[in-house]
């Protein structure tokens, strides 16, 4: 019998033991937002020790001298400059409510640019700038905008630019789904896919400074502060979607919807990581 | 002569069968189109669709209306695999993507 009990003790020990290492190896796997934060600015720093960790906002600008001169100059005539006052009219103009876009921001809508996307814990999700705006824009009766035009890129703008100097600061709210975000939108941005298979780290992280054709790839680090862009090849402005929903079909992926989950997600994530670095947009890239 | 006249029957009642079996090129092309669109669609509820998917299933549709079924099946089988093998990289991706992560 004894046998038996110190047979049935070892093994409940055991079990003891091996439920005890649960926690453990949860624990390991949980997200830590604070340390990829950490890594990622590692990472980019020590990959690019010449660059200074406020110019990564850069983008191209910063991975190369000549095309930081190139930029230098255009700055000087910013080819967004038309976007900037079309953002700025369309955002002080009423809606026929009598209401505007400032009724729907904390600081009547100025300066606030570092602080999206925010986590709407009573939706239980990510709300970016753009997404924001239409929905300030569908309280108040008025049609929702399309992401990808000019439109929203011009309204972002101009929030944007008076935000300029101002660090990302993205806050995660302590709420599971607000990790869960975070964490979905990690995995987005590393996982490959379209026939190409490629993943956005595939040339943002493992590629920034290389050519691809003949641009010159953007650092991750800091890669939303120029939101929203004027793009030469686009001959045009560009909002955040657009940039997501373009990345995805240039590797020949389907794109998903323009602020589909997944791209708010990715863009919590991808902002989370470039906090303290200074907002930049508009900006202007090759 | 029993023997004979039974297998001969036997072997007519076969070809008939097997006649009747038969796909015409169009059934051959719906076969393969239908099983394209079927991984593709599981490719979708992967979050997953490739733009080549779908260009080679236009095609295939395009052949098929042009008479072509030939060319209409290649494109469907195209597609099928096309489809496939983006499902395929949505699975293997589920693990493999933390192989990136910056740490």
């Amino acid at each position: 019998m004894r046998p038996v009990i110190q047979f049935v003790s070892a093994a409940l020990a055991l079990t003891a033991l091996a439920f005890g290492g649960v926690p453990s190896a949860v624990a390991a796997d949980k997200p830590d937002p604070v340390a990829d934060a950490k890594a990622f600015r590692n990472f980019f720093t020590k990959k690019f020790p010449q660059v200074r960790l406020e110019d990564f906002v850069n983008g191209p600008y910063s991975m190369n001298e000549d095309m930081h001169r190139q930029w230098e100059e255009k700055e000087q005539f910013p080819p967004y400059e038309f976007a900037l006052d079309m953002g700025k009219e369309m955002f002080t103009k009423p809606f026929k409510n009598g209401k505007s876009y400032a009724d729907c921001f904390p600081n009547q809508g100025i300066g606030v640019r570092q602080n999206y996307p925010t986590f709407d814990e009573k939706e239980g999700k990510v709300v970016t700038l753009e997404l924001a705006l239409n929905r300030c824009r569908e309280a108040n009766g008025e049609a929702p905008l399309s992401y990808v035009k000019d439109e929203m890129a011009a309204l972002t703008a101009y929030m944007a630019f008076t935000s300029r100097g101002k660090p990302f600061d993205i806050k995660i709210p302590d709420d599971p789904r607000a990790l869960e975000a975070y964490q979905n939108g990690k995995r987005y941005f590393y996982t490959r896919r379209g026939q190409l298979n490629f993943s956005c780290a595939t040339c943002h992280v493992q590629e920034p400074g290389e050519r691809i054709r003949a641009e010159v790839l953007a650092p991750a680090l800091g890669i939303l502060n120029a939101m929203p862009i004027y793009r030469s090849e686009w001959s045009g402005m560009g909002t955040t979607s657009r940039r997501f929903t373009t990345c995805n079909s240039q590797i020949r992926g389907v794109p998903l919807e323009p602020q589909a989950d997944e791209y708010r997600d990715l863009e919590y994530y991808l902002s989370y990581v470039s906090n303290g670095l200074p907002i930049s947009g508009p900006g202007a890239r090759p | 002569m029993r023997i004979s006249a039974l297998s001969l029957a036997t072997a007519l009642l076969m070809v008939g069968a097997t006649s009747a079996l038969a796909a015409s090129p169009e059934s051959d092309f719906k076969t393969a189109y239908a099983a394209a669109e079927a991984a593709n669609k599981e490719a979708g509820s992967l979050r997953n669709q490739w733009t080549v998917t779908a260009v080679a299933l236009a095609a295939a549709k395009k052949a098929a209306d042009a008479g072509d079924f030939d060319q209409a099946v290649a494109q469907s089988k195209e597609a099928e695999a096309l489809a496939r093998a983006s499902i395929y990289q949505a699975t293997s991706e589920k693990d493999a993507w933390k192989a990136l992560e910056i740490k």
